[in-house]
């Protein structure tokens, strides 16, 4: 089997991934599963989808050289993939409009969904605006709190935002919630899984619709420049950005490819969501991969500065592409991703999203190392408007 | 003949299904556990679900993750709820013990490492919520002696039942009703209507659990099903009694419910 034909009929990549939930959820996956291998097959779904794309998101999206910046930092030619300027700001739609159109052609009337910085809660009501359907969102009492402007917007998108206040009240405990939402109500409800874990099939198909982001880089990049970058930097919470990137350039044997995790206060500090970098294999929200937990298997809580990396999991084409050696994987602090943040702000005139901003940053440790006719491309996976009020508080001010 | 199949054994002689509370180990605190699974076997328990504390119980309700919050404040672990069942062992040899958790905690110690230490404690019987048996690793457990038991639900098709039956021992358990633990809305003639082709197909006791709140909806069960699993009610005993009282209060639930599933015919 070919690295990009993974997973395995059973969802397994590698000793990753597979289907680890109650047993009430079993045929809910199956049905998701042979609906899924049919409409992509569907020439009719299939352009029903890329024309979603390309007229209610805007796609492709542009790559942009960022050529100040670049100079500033004194090596590599960075260029980024501009997926903050997809409609709602990040690269989260790409998927919600393919999970919305499978939930239309299943007859599912009502979808759900988790969200930890907003970003996927507001795709995800986006679409069912869009589509005509309930939507119902599960976020992290903190969560709320921290990313108040994104609550707002799916409320005026006509869903309902359901905090969660159990466990850490994060990313994590608001799919807890909704696994427990999809169990109570299986046969009326889809389940918008907002990133490429959980458990089979929705590593795979989150990949698929997010590989949208890869493909067309695998054009752009020749179209600007001749030829591909030497390197691709993706963020790495639950990972769909990263693979939706990574995934269409696994062949390209030459175009390293680096998936950055949030360090939060440090990776030594063990305040961090970095599983990759610092966890072990293990079982959580219905799929095998890296997780940080304790000696006793119990999920360890996250720290991050940013909602949307602060999960203890990571998606199991990550693990296996870790372990591989297909990709690689470090950690950005919370300082570090702070001050990549106000950088793109000064030199590019681009306000990135805090997740994004650990990608930025990483870029800004090794271009300087490189050089000048290198080209590392950088996935910019959602804007940083919905971050104003953390920054702003980090800063000392009162918006 | 292991423990839970003379259970079963001797259950089916005396024409009676079999009475299953469910506690987590370590609520209230990890002190009092074992001195509730004696009382429990006292008063007419057959066999005791024992619960795996777990950070992200996915599959339960709010009174089942209160329940783990609490044990886990006291730091209650896999290995701590192992020294529990071998503590009850040393006075109580006969009622079948049956872990109930989640995959991470035996994930994380190693699925032979645990099978050996679980059949050391005394350990009968473990029921793992999210490792259905595409993933299962029954035969681990089987060869270390211990029964692997799956959940069934309205929503399995026929064909998976086989599945199921290829890798369970000891019993099957049957979800009454979709949703997490606790739920309400049981709905007995649909539930019984399921127990005949699952018993056939496994050929092995099924017992039936999720939303069984009381003595009556208890003998209602007891007249088709081999086992009544009742969770989410017993812990909301143990949430609201005094700590000094947990133990008589729950004799006198369980005392309740077994007169009750005693008089019902079969």
């Amino acid at each position: 089997m070919r690295i990009s034909e993974f997973p395995d009929a059973h969802g397994h990549f590698g000793q990753y991934g597979g289907i680890f939930v109650a047993e009430t959820l079993i045929a809910a996956l199956d049905e998701l599963r042979q609906e899924y291998d049919v409409a992509r097959k569907d020439p009719a779904f299939m352009s029903e989808f890329r024309h979603e794309l390309k007229h209610y998101v805007g796609r492709p999206s542009p790559i942009y050289h960022a050529k100040r910046w670049s100079e500033h930092l004194g090596g590599a030619q960075i260029y980024l993939k501009r997926e903050d300027l997809n409609h709602t700001g990040a690269h989260k739609i790409n998927n919600t409009i393919g999970q919305a159109l499978l939930a239309r052609r299943m007859g599912k009337k009502r979808v759900i969904a988790e969200t930890g910085a907003g970003q996927h809660g507001v795709a995800s009501a986006t679409v069912a605006a869009r589509y005509g359907m309930e939507c119902v969102v599960y976020m992290g009492a903190d969560d709320v709190v921290r990313q108040s402007p994104n609550v707002y917007r799916m409320k005026l998108l006509g869903a309902t935002v359901v905090p969660v206040s159990s466990g850490s009240k994060t990313l994590k405990d608001a799919l807890n919630e909704a696994m427990r939402d999809w169990v109570t109500n299986v046969a009326s409800t889809f389940y918008i899984l907002g990133t490429a874990a959980g458990p089979h099939p929705y590593p795979m198909l989150v990949r698929d619709f997010q590989s949208v982001i890869g493909e067309e880089c695998l054009t752009q990049m020749p179209e600007m420049l001749g030829r591909q970058p030497d390197a691709i930097i993706a963020c790495v919470g639950g990972g769909s950005n990263a693979i939706g990137i990574f995934h269409p350039y696994l062949h390209e044997k030459n175009v390293r490819l680096i998936g950055v995790e949030a360090g939060g206060d440090g990776v030594s500090t063990g305040r961090h969501a970095a599983p990759l970098s610092a966890g072990t294999p293990g079982v959580l929200h219905g799929f095998r991969s890296y997780l940080m937990q304790d000696d006793n298997g119990q999920i360890a809580e996250t720290h991050s500065v940013s909602a949307g990396l602060d999960y203890p999991g990571v998606g199991p084409e990550h693990a296996w592409l870790k372990d591989t050696g297909r990709a690689e994987y470090v950690a950005i602090n919370d300082d570090e991703a702070m001050a990549a943040f106000h950088d793109l702000c000064r030199f590019e005139g681009i306000i990135p999203a805090l997740e994004s901003s650990h990608a930025i940053a990483h870029a800004v440790k090794i271009a300087p190392t490189m050089s000048k006719d290198q080209v590392l491309l950088v996935n910019l996976s959602g804007r940083g408007d919905k971050d104003i009020n953390t920054v702003a508080k980090i800063a000392g001010i009162t918006l | 003949m292991s423990r839970i199949q003379s259970t079963f054994a001797q259950l089916k002689a005396d024409n009676k299904a079999a009475l299953i509370p469910f506690i987590t180990a370590g609520d209230p605190d990890p002190q009092l556990t074992v001195a509730i699974m004696h009382g429990l076997a006292a008063a007419g328990a057959d066999i005791i679900e024992l619960g795996v504390p777990f950070s992200d119980p996915m599959a339960d309700g709010p009174t089942i993750q209160r329940a783990s919050e609490r044990a886990l404040k006291h730091g209650v672990g896999l290995r701590d709820v192992l020294t529990m069942v071998a503590e009850f062992r040393q006075t109580n040899t006969a009622t079948p013990v049956v872990l109930m958790g989640y995959a991470n905690p035996i994930e994380c110690m190693g699925y032979r490492d645990f099978a050996t230490a679980a059949a050391q404690a005394g350990v009968d019987g473990v029921l793992t919520v999210d490792i259905p048996p595409e993933e299962s690793v029954a035969e681990i457990f089987s060869a270390a002696g211990v029964d692997t038991i799956f959940l069934l639900s309205p929503t399995t098709p026929d064909v998976r039942i086989n599945l199921v039956a290829s890798k369970a021992s000891g019993f099957v358990y049957y979800v009454s009703l979709k949703g997490v633990t606790g739920s309400a809305n049981l709905d007995l003639a649909e539930v019984a209507s399921h127990i005949p082709v699952i018993r056939s197909r496994c050929g092995l006791p099924v017992g039936v659990g999720f939303g069984i709140r009381d003595a009556v909806t208890a003998a209602k069960i007891a007249q088709f099903a081999d086992a009544v699993v009742i969770g989410s009610r017993i812990v909301e005993e143990i949430e609201n009694s005094p700590r000094d009282s947990v133990v008589a209060n729950l004799t006198q639930f369980v005392t309740e419910v077994r007169i009750a599933m005693n008089a019902v015919v079969r």
